[in-house]
């Protein structure tokens, strides 16, 4: 038997639903898969730039210091000898090397060109023509964060 | 008799009484002309505004409007989340779609005198609409809280301060307070996400309802009793659907290949960078601003030009009220000056962006 | 000793009775004269002394009490009271040291202040000369001034740290004055092109370096051949440091040339670059060095190491870059890249071993991190070529439901048609 024109168109017909059936829910997926994605919470939960958890409490003792990571520049958190804590931009302001603290000093050093600064960031001595950028300090439960002002 | 078991849709139907908007939807058709094409723009404009809503809501999630988080949360959402960088992307790339497709639309149904009677209001609620979208880009603008926007923040709040009488007062209402500072940016915010969307919500269902209402318009050179018409529902819809289909897939090529830049973030204290613009959208302004002799007729140019525009933009809403058509006269003003303001946006943005 | 017998010879300005200067009838009187007479009253105000409580007759001698009003100019210019006119030129040190060494003086006005300047000039080459009656040499107030004396940390004085080497360099970059003792006058346009000297003249940054820093202030004196080290030691103390430990040291010594001179420079040092260092005859290194020498092979190891290590941070550098500006969370690597420079420029102080293996150690350091940045750099950039590629696959998904659509829409139409 010859299959008739409306046999064909019929077969065409549902042929072409179930592709664009099927293509719709693609696209559907190609859309929703992003926006799911994205409402979902990333594993870094805050924005980086403006404050970190520089250490927990048990973490320096008075008369050290300690490298962090801020953003994408190194600080330095230093714990005076009486227990009080202070954070400062680790770049040091001659030539941009990273400094360290000197317990046996008790100040911050730059070894590139032994510059020195006290533990209020002020530059003291060596080719550094300013004083180290300071920033907040925070305490809160057992971590230490510290934020730009 | 039996009880028959209620389908979904009647159980509806008792409920909403909602086969009375599926006739209205069955019913509605849209003419076949030379100039159907234009009829597009309109559905192309809603569904950019809708991209918008969406993106924006999700944007909603991360983003800290406040000087000392917005710009590290937009940051955030371009690194860490997941799919941010599209999100964002798509949200300006859109924007920029959604004003150019309105503009499109607006100067189609200028030019094919879609306003006249009954339409009046149809009209007047699009040319509203057509602030509006302005109004949600300016304020948008500023939410990353870059160099580039804060720049084009004082500078366009600077020449909404030059208005006579009321500018002042203006130039503080859009800056909460004397200068742009963090303030600024909370109130944009408030606009952007709230106040422009409520008054987006009310005009947008005025001018939807009047469409169905009144059904398209045609040019006046087609009969609209002896036009062909398809129906909406589903011709003109489905090629409505490849249409939108085509943006978004323009929409993330755009985000995909031209990222939208983040920049460097705001310090009032340091200079404005060089080339600072507004975007497109005000480019033709500005640049008409920039070339404005200081004194004409012994008035300051600047206000004068100020001036000029804001009686162009009453001018548009006012476009039904002002325009007569005259079928026996062989041209009429309306498309002349419509070409000529047409023509004068292209080329004054032209003439920026090849400078600049 | 003798100090004494000076004072007794023209008495002690502190003998004098300390007058007001608005008071002064020097000063009130000298004021309507004209030009060179006038112009140590007008100066008046702004000099140190006057503002402490002293006046003219403290160095000139006289009656400033006595004058316009209750007497005449002879009543004031008197020698019996002690007035000396313009003092001998080579008396002006004692003069100014009968007060400025007296320490129960001087402590009067500031406790902290040094009493030791007169003795120290005596010291210094200016000083010797001065004492054997040559007067063109400096002495007090060729470099303080006579009138309007300004305290040294006042930027207006010409022995401010940024005016020190305008003021040496009115005499020593002045041929003709310097004609009979045969020395360079050359000095002060070197130093002025050095890199202290833009640190400090442009810059304004007072830890640079000036005329005064290296070789001294009242004891003024070059700094011989084996010592001048010491000088440059003072802030780049790390290189000196290096240098002694360094095979140069027994060297430069037993060659009598001076460390750090030898290849830097006295007056114009200038800012030093990778360029100094190497085979090429260009550099420091060549002068010494014959192509078969152990130094030879050492300068080509310590070059070839700096520039290899300078070429890896750019390259990362530059990945990073690109994969930031596409939108990409870099933070981590840039940061640690930093670290990297850091090595760098350790790497360039460590050169004063000149030791290639002790050099090999931080080079390697630096090394590590600019292979690490290179990775993440990479890594990066390799999620962004993943994300083209989920373009690619989307916008196929989006054209095949375009083109199912136009098929769609033709069978409808041809159904109802």
């Amino acid at each position: 038997m010859i299959p008739s024109q409306s046999d064909a168109s019929t077969t065409r017909r549902s042929v072409l639903n179930y592709l664009l059936g099927t293509s719709t829910v693609a696209t559907l997926a190609a859309i929703l898969y992003p926006v799911i994605r994205f409402m979902v919470p990333p594993r870094v939960v805050e924005s980086p730039a403006s404050s970190v958890v520089a250490a927990r409490v048990n973490e320096i003792k008075p008369n050290d210091g300690k490298i962090f990571k801020f953003g994408s520049k190194p600080g330095i958190l230093v714990q005076t000898a009486t227990g009080e804590y202070r954070a400062f931009s680790a770049i040091c302001t001659h030539l941009d090397c990273t400094v360290q603290f000197r317990s046996d000093e008790k100040l911050i050093w730059c070894a590139c060109h032994n510059g020195r600064y006290d533990l209020t960031g002020k530059n003291i001595s060596g080719p550094p023509p300013r004083p180290l950028e300071e920033y907040r300090v925070n305490v809160r439960g057992d971590e230490i964060i510290v934020s730009r002002g | 008799m039996s009880a028959r078991i209620p389908s979904w849709a009647d159980w509806l139907e008792e409920r909403l009484g909602w086969r009375a908007a599926q006739r209205l939807i069955e019913h509605k058709e849209v003419p076949q002309h030379q100039h159907s094409i234009w009829y597009y723009f309109g559905g192309m404009t809603l569904f950019l505004f809708a991209v918008q809503v969406c993106t924006g809501i999700l944007l909603l999630l991360y983003y800290r409007p406040s000087a000392e988080t917005a710009f590290e949360s937009v940051q955030f959402i371009m690194t860490e989340v997941q799919f941010g960088w599209l999100v964002r992307s798509i949200h300006s790339w859109s924007a920029n779609l959604m004003i150019a497709a309105a503009f499109v639309h607006m100067f189609s149904a200028l030019f094919l005198r879609a306003f006249r009677r009954p339409r009046e209001l149809t009209w007047v609620s699009g040319a509203l609409l057509l602030f509006l979208s302005l109004a949600f880009g300016f304020s948008g603008y500023l939410l990353p809280w870059n160099k580039l926007a804060f720049f084009a923040t004082k500078v366009g709040t600077d020449i909404a301060g030059v208005v006579p009488f009321i500018g002042p007062f203006l130039l503080r209402f859009l800056r909460g307070g004397d200068e742009v500072t963090g303030a600024t940016l909370t109130r944009f915010f408030g606009f952007h996400v709230a106040i422009l969307p409520a008054t987006a919500t009310i005009l947008l269902a005025t001018h939807l309802y009047l469409v169905q209402k009144h059904g398209m318009s045609v040019p006046p050179s087609v009969d609209p009793n002896k036009v062909p018409k398809v129906k909406f529902v589903p011709d003109f819809l489905l090629h409505d659907l490849i249409g939108w289909l085509a943006a978004v897939a323009i929409l993330a090529a755009l985000a995909a290949l031209f990222p939208w830049e983040l920049g460097e973030k705001a310090d009032p204290f340091s200079p404005a960078p060089a080339g600072i613009r507004p975007e497109w959208y005000f480019v033709f302004m500005f640049q008409t601003l920039k070339y404005i002799p200081a004194k004409i007729l012994g008035m300051d140019g600047e206000l004068l030009g100020i001036l000029f525009f804001g009686l162009l933009g009453l001018l548009l809403v006012l476009t039904p009220f002002v325009s007569k058509e005259r079928a026996d006269k062989r041209w009429n003003l309306l498309p002349a000056v419509g070409v000529i303001v047409l023509v004068y946006i292209l080329a004054l943005s032209a003439l920026a962006y090849l400078k600049g | 000793m003798w100090h004494l017998m000076l004072f007794l010879l023209f008495g002690t300005a502190q003998d004098q009775p300390v007058a007001k200067a608005t008071a002064s009838s020097c000063v009130q009187c000298h004021l309507e004269l004209e030009g060179e007479l006038q112009e140590p009253a007008k100066l008046s105000t702004q000099d140190i002394h006057f503002q402490r409580g002293l006046s003219c007759n403290n160095c000139h001698g006289g009656d400033p009490t006595v004058g316009i009003d209750k007497g005449s100019a002879e009543d004031s210019m008197s020698r019996a009271k002690g007035y000396i006119g313009r003092p001998d030129r080579k008396k002006i040190a004692a003069l100014c040291a009968s007060c400025h060494s007296n320490l129960d003086f001087m402590r009067r006005y500031n406790p902290q202040a040094r009493v030791d300047q007169y003795a120290e000039y005596l010291t210094s080459v200016h000083g010797r000369k001065y004492q054997a009656g040559d007067t063109n040499v400096a002495t007090c107030t060729d470099c303080h001034g006579a009138h309007g004396v300004r305290p040294v940390k006042n930027p207006n004085s010409p022995v401010y740290a940024t005016n020190v080497a305008a003021t040496c360099g009115r005499c020593h970059a002045d041929a003709k004055k310097m004609a009979s003792y045969g020395i360079p006058t050359n000095q002060m346009d070197l130093y002025v092109t050095s890199v202290h000297g833009a640190a400090l003249i442009k810059n304004r940054d007072l830890a640079a370096p000036t005329c005064n820093s290296c070789h001294g202030n009242h004891g003024a004196a070059p700094p011989g051949v084996d010592s001048v080290a010491n000088v440059c030691g003072q802030c780049h103390a790390m290189q000196w440091d290096m240098f002694k430990k360094s095979p140069h040291q027994k060297a430069f010594a037993e060659g009598n040339l001076p460390a750090c001179v030898t290849c830097h420079e006295h007056h114009d040092i200038k800012k030093t670059s990778d360029d100094m260092l190497g085979t090429e005859q260009s550099t420091s290194c060549a002068t010494c060095h014959d192509k078969d020498s152990r130094g030879y092979a050492a300068a080509a190891a310590m070059k070839a190491g700096i520039v290899g290590l300078k070429k890896d941070l750019e390259t990362a550098g530059e990945l990073l870059h690109k994969a930031e500006t596409a939108g990409m969370e870099v933070s981590r690597p840039i940061y640690d890249l930093t670290e990297g420079k850091d090595r760098l420029v350790l790497a360039r102080v460590n050169v004063h071993y000149f030791d290639p293996v002790a050099l090999r150690k931080v080079l390697d350091e630096g090394e590590k991190i600019a292979r690490t940045s290179q990775q993440s750099g990479s890594k990066a950039l390799g999620e962004l070529a993943f994300r083209r590629k989920g373009l690619a696959v989307s916008v196929v998904i989006l054209l095949v439901m375009i083109a199912l659509l136009l098929l769609k829409i033709r069978q409808i139409s041809r159904k109802a048609g």
